[in-house]
């Protein structure tokens, strides 16, 4: 298909004894906004660090843009077009907000150190024209007042945002998104929620997901996948997902059946009676 | 823009590293009084002077790679040594007992630092490995590797109590080790070696400052900040380490080049852990990540002693000659390096420069207290 930008096919991580991922398997299409969800500790950011390279999986294969990216190193991954913001929010805190976008630009710019230190010509058109871009992306996320601020005094949730303005910055073909509104309140997950909505409809990226507000997942994501202890249990459009019985008993757990339930209760009865 | 002095409106202007006319002026009033200050200044003080510049460009070389790429090397000293003892071999006499070529400054002054920038090329592959603690580790052996060369080389150093002298500073036959008069003026050697640093630190200072406000140094700082999120945005580790490095080490041996011609010898020993300290608290003092920070801190460090000389005149336990009293000044000397280290760290990490700052904020906005 042409559209396909990324096919994960049966990939399997294990570190030592402990299996993270279970021969996982799933495609993201060209400008598509598909989610990720599972209980704590299913695999979901393992995910991610196999698409970016931090982790290598075992077996399977992970084909992305057209490149096998199979234990390709983190940066070869990010020059073919694969952003990411992290769960735990990973920016250069010692460094103002202009200069993370900055750096989510980094594959933009083409000169050498060497033409840095003259910073005269080359240099200085591309940090201008850079400069120009990251102001783009400044604006879109309503971050201004913080441009020059350092990235570890701001507030919570404006870290988010500018976490996700260095990653857009990549100009990436596909962005993801560790949960972009962990620990938000309601009016911060919608902004949040707009953004995303305006990343895919307005710049095209396809992105992945993986958020637990399920109310934020099942209104704006296009397709769901759904994991539990690294194996995925199911996948479709939110709607679908939500009924399957399968991630009902992820999410809460199994139902006990009304004769199990008595004879738990005639066994405990006998139980305390034995005893008393 | 008239009446309007703080609006920016274009990219260049606001990316600058003097965004503001006051602040170039004041530059530019600071280096011609620091010119002119070395037709009036004491022999003794333009020495210090001098070596405070060479240092300063040292320091700035142990902050890119330390301060910003965040990679803790000890070796300094070593990179430091190769510098100085390449411009020996280069510069120094011709048909003596010791390597020599006799070429001119032009040449060995830049060459000291390619020599060092190889060593520092060669060393990087292990800082790709290593990070931290072990990182530094690696690098404290690199002293002790480059002390046992430098003692045993002796068609090179000398040897050990017998050392070299260095390189001659001719700079395109004029030989900056002889008085000579500049417009006029009578200037001593040390006067002149004064003026040759001032302008050499003036030129790498702005070298380093263009590199750190760009890519480079932005990836730099990403790399010390948070090496795995900085290699999902595309950076390469390996290359920006060894770019760190060899930069780094490109200072440093330019800097040992210079402060050696100035002392005038070479003695093996002079490039132990100790000499690598000395660099660290530089940058510490002076503040990390901060061209600015650098100088102060080597400026800081160099004038101790004489800083010290001056407090033994007034503290009645702190006696000038070697032997008597209750603290000697080079005591006291090494007693308030280490306090000032420790010090620092605990309630000015931005250093001397942190400090400026500081004291610069509150006069912005004097007479309001904000």
């Amino acid at each position: 298909m042409t559209d396909r930008l990324l096919t994960v096919t049966d990939i399997r991580l294990a570190f030592a004894g402990v299996v993270a991922l279970d021969d996982v398997g799933f495609e993201v299409n060209q400008g598509e906004l598909f989610a990720i969800i599972g209980p704590n500790g299913a695999g979901k950011t393992s995910i991610f660090n196999c698409l970016n390279g931090v982790y290598h999986p075992q077996q399977g294969s992970i084909t992305f843009a057209g490149h096998d990216i199979l234990g390709m190193r983190a940066h070869r991954i990010a020059e073919l077009g694969m952003a990411r913001t992290f769960q735990n929010i990973e920016l250069f805190e010692n460094l103002t907000v202009l200069d993370n976008i900055l750096l989510g630009r980094h594959l933009s710019f083409s000169y050498g150190p060497f033409s840095a230190a003259i910073y005269r010509g080359r240099a200085k058109r591309e940090e201008i024209e850079n400069r120009a871009r990251a102001e783009d992306i400044i604006d879109f996320l309503e971050i201004q007042a913080f441009r020059k601020s350092l990235v570890g005094m701001l507030p919570y949730g404006v870290q988010k945002r500018v976490e996700l303005g260095r990653a857009l910055a990549m100009d990436p073909k596909l962005l993801l998104l560790d949960e972009p509104v962990a620990g938000m309140n309601l009016e911060e997950t919608e902004d949040i929620a707009r953004f995303i909505l305006d990343i895919k409809e307005e710049l095209g990226i396809a992105m992945i997901l993986v958020e637990h507000d399920m109310g934020l997942v099942m209104d704006i994501a296009d397709r769901v996948m759904v994991l539990d202890f690294g194996r995925k249990i199911a996948e479709g459009v939110p709607s679908v997902v939500q009924q399957d019985p399968e991630v009902i008993r992820a999410y809460l757990g199994e139902e006990f059946k009304s004769e199990e339930l008595h004879s738990a209760e005639v066994e405990a009865a006998e139980a305390t009676g034995g005893a008393s | 823009m008239r009446g309007r002095p703080g609006l920016v409106t274009a990219y260049q202007r606001d990316m600058a590293i003097f965004p503001t006319n006051t602040q170039r002026v004041w530059f530019a009033a600071f280096a011609l009084v620091m010119a002119l200050l070395t037709f009036v200044l004491s022999d003794d003080l333009a020495l210090r002077g001098a070596s405070a510049a060479a240092a300063a460009v040292g320091a700035i070389g142990l902050n890119l790679v330390t301060g910003w790429a965040g990679q803790i090397s000890l070796g300094h000293a070593f990179f430091l040594g190769i510098g100085a003892y390449t411009a020996a071999a280069l510069g120094g006499e011709t048909g003596g007992p010791l390597i020599g070529l006799g070429l001119e400054m032009w040449i060995w002054l830049p060459a000291a630092g390619l020599v060092a920038a190889v060593a520092g090329i060669v060393v990087a592959p292990i800082a790709t490995r290593l990070r931290g603690l072990y990182l530094a580790f690696v690098t404290l052996g690199l002293v002790f590797i480059g002390e046992h060369i430098f003692r045993e080389w002796d068609s090179l150093t000398g040897g050990i109590g017998v050392g070299r002298s260095a390189p001659k500073p001719i700079l395109f036959g004029y030989d900056l080790s002889r008085e000579g008069s500049f417009l006029g003026f009578t200037l001593s050697a040390e006067q002149q070696y004064l003026l040759f640093a001032l302008v050499v630190l003036l030129v790498m200072g702005f070298l380093a400052k263009n590199l750190v406000r760009g890519r480079v140094g932005r990836a730099f700082s990403a790399i010390r900040d948070r090496d795995v999120a900085a290699e999902i945005m595309g950076i390469n580790l390996a290359r920006h380490k060894l770019i760190a490095f060899a930069i780094s080490s490109f200072y440093a041996g330019i800097a040992g080049a210079l402060l050696w011609t100035f002392v005038g010898f070479i003695e093996p020993r002079s490039f132990s852990l100790t000499l690598s300290i000395v660099y660290i608290a530089m940058i510490l003092i002076g503040g990390a990540a901060s061209i600015m920070g650098s100088i102060m801190g080597a400026v800081f460090i160099t004038f101790l002693p004489r800083i010290v000389d001056l407090l033994s005149g007034y503290v009645p336990f702190i006696e000038d000659s070697p032997t008597g009293g209750f603290l000697t000044v080079s005591q006291v000397e090494q007693i308030l390096f280490g306090l000032l280290i420790v010090v620092f760290l605990i309630v000015e990490p931005l250093g001397l420069y942190g400090i400026w700052i500081r004291i610069r904020n509150y006069w912005k906005a004097w007479p309001f207290s904000y």
